[in-house]
């Protein structure tokens, strides 16, 4: 009886188990596993031979000045996106969380930009950046358009920070205002009849109950903006000069173009540690600033 | 007095939003009214409306992006992973449950991690492993991946919904003889509904838009995804920019759609995904 308990049970398991175990640890289980090993070889497909190499790859990645570049050109444009599309989207949100015509249409719009992925959303900028802005410049003499901000290496950061931000911002926009729908509102009618005005109840109310939201869009933030790869790839392709080539970007080349396995997987093993090590930490920061209503 | 200068403020901060949201929309106006001029023209003149609706860059652009195929293969892809996905995480999911076995525990416990792992740590893994097994550039091998990617979040939004359902509903079909099998696919499957439609919205996000992935595993021009097809006809185009416009607005119409159906949907299942 207990014999066949059990193998009941092991049959159950199998059934509904089975399949996706199969399937997760062959995309998932072990391809990371083999990653692992491959950091520590020198694999080449062409020969096939793959000689044991201990940790020199990763000593690589710290001496590759490419890959140095690539990863403070990264930061530098996460943290650019972090400030301008959560402040754009609290803002938007803020306003769009009191009654207002039309705030579905409104909540709608914003968020189109969030359906296109990457690379459509990348040309489309590009043909902006490329002739509609310096149209702009000519016709009407703003200098800041004259010339393609593609063609200018700081001007071409901004511009994938500008098409990034156009996408993220809905997305933001979406959270923030799930956030400010559970500030009570007596806790905010109290403190207007005490005489608070606007900005003290944004700073000392609104602000701090809405933590748990400023997290989570941090933390999207941080994630997407840090493996960002397709706006790379449509928007700029990494040019002016190869300026803005982020780590993605700078690991698919590695890997698939100098066919330099070992060496570009250590350097996306990098890269997971620091977007894992920045995502935590922010959370554990802004967490402690939490309050409850 | 108060009321006046509220419903002031209330005015002034609608049509901040509306300017701000035409702001917004703004590439996707100059997108739409260039792509039925001539190159020439958007070039002297990028804001001025077409003379007339002229379809032949719609035209040029379905034939040069191959528009057919491209839609074709992403249907495909996303239609039939998602179908797996969704059957595979839900019975996953009732397993864990329901059975509240160590293993099954630890594996939870392994999968859900795994979702903290970016696309970029396995890549690299995955090309060179399936390449050595002569699997690259076939639809089936992209499909199997975006299974194996899409089981996580299945699984983890599936668990906790059917944690909330109450197992009586199971005991009654098991006093009538059901097996665990027959029971779980009456009567738990189609509970599942309101979790399964936020799954299924996400997952055609990620899949439908995916670059990277379908560009390492598929070569061959007539296997294209829709985001392969755009990229390709950019890069052979780059500079006849009307047609261009047109391919993006015919790559962007089919989600466009989908939204424009499912919108509450769609919203509901961006904030319920992002909150979990």
């Amino acid at each position: 009886m207990r014999q066949n308990k059990k193998l009941k049970n092991i049959g159950i398991f199998l059934l509904f188990g089975g399949p996706t175990l199969i399937i997760f640890s062959a995309v998932i289980v072990i391809p990371f596993i083999f990653g692992l090993y491959l950091t520590f070889t020198n694999w080449s497909v062409a020969t096939g031979d793959s000689t044991f190499v201990g940790l020199s790859n990763y000593f690589e990645v710290f001496t590759d000045k490419d890959f140095l570049t690539s990863f403070w050109f990264t930061i530098k444009y996460v943290i650019a996106c972090l400030i301008f599309a959560n402040l754009i989207a609290f803002f938007i949100a803020l306003a769009l969380t009191s009654k207002i015509n039309g705030q579905g249409l409104l909540r709608t719009g914003f968020f189109t930009p969030n359906l296109i992925g990457g690379i459509v959303l990348g040309y489309l900028w590009q043909t902006l950046f490329s002739q509609v802005l310096p149209y702009l410049g000519d016709q009407y003499g703003w200098g800041i358009f004259e010339k393609s901000w593609l063609g200018d290496p700081d001007k071409a950061f901004w511009a994938l920070v500008v098409a990034s931000v156009w996408q993220l911002v809905g997305y933001l926009v979406i959270i923030y205002m799930a956030g400010f729908a559970s500030v009570p509102k007596e806790v905010i009618e109290a403190s207007s009849i005490d005489g608070a005005n606007y900005f003290q109840i944004l700073r000392k109310i609104i602000l701090p109950l809405t933590i748990p939201s400023i997290i989570i869009c941090f933390f999207l933030t941080i994630t997407r903006a840090f493996l960002a790869y397709d706006i790379n790839l449509s928007l700029t392709d990494g040019g002016p000069y190869n300026s803005t080539e982020m780590v993605s970007y700078h690991i698919v080349q590695k890997a698939f173009l100098s066919n330099d396995y070992g060496a570009g997987q250590a350097q996306a093993i990098v890269l997971f540690m620091a977007v894992a090590l920045i995502a935590i930490t922010q959370t554990y920061i802004l967490k402690k600033r939490e309050v409850e209503a | 007095m108060v009321k006046n200068s509220n419903s002031l403020l209330a005015i002034s901060k609608s049509i901040a939003l509306y300017i701000t949201l035409f702001i917004f929309l703004v590439p996707f106006i100059i997108v739409v009214m260039n792509s039925f001029k001539a190159t020439q023209h958007f070039i002297e003149s990028p804001f001025s409306l077409p003379k007339s609706l002229n379809f032949s860059n719609y035209v040029d652009a379905f034939q040069s992006m191959n528009f057919m195929q491209g839609i074709f293969n992403s249907l495909l892809l996303t239609v039939g992973s998602i179908i797996v996905i969704v059957f595979f995480s839900a019975m996953t999911a009732y397993l864990f449950a329901r059975f509240k076995w160590r293993i099954n525990k630890i594996l939870f416990f392994t999968i859900l991690s795994s979702m903290a792992l970016p696309f970029q740590v396995l890549m690299i893994p995955l090309v060179i492993l399936y390449g050595e097994m002569d699997l690259l550039n076939m639809r089936p091998t992209l499909m199997f991946m975006y299974v194996g990617f899409g089981l996580p979040l299945g699984v983890f939004t599936f668990h906790g919904f059917i944690k909330g359902i109450p197992y009586e509903l199971e005991e009654a079909a098991f006093m009538e003889g059901s097996s665990r099998l027959r029971t779980f696919f009456v009567v738990v499957f189609p509970l599942l509904k309101p979790v399964m439609v936020t799954l299924i919205i996400l997952e055609v996000l990620i899949i439908w838009n995916d670059y990277l992935l379908a560009s390492l595993i598929l070569q061959s021009p007539e296997l294209r995804t829709l985001p392969l097809s755009v990229f390709n006809f950019f890069s052979s185009y780059s500079v006849d920019y009307a047609p261009l416009m047109a391919g993006l607005l015919m790559a962007m119409i089919p989600v466009l759609i989908l939204y424009l159906v499912l919108q509450k949907h769609i919203i509901q299942g961006i904030t319920d995904g992002a909150l979990k």
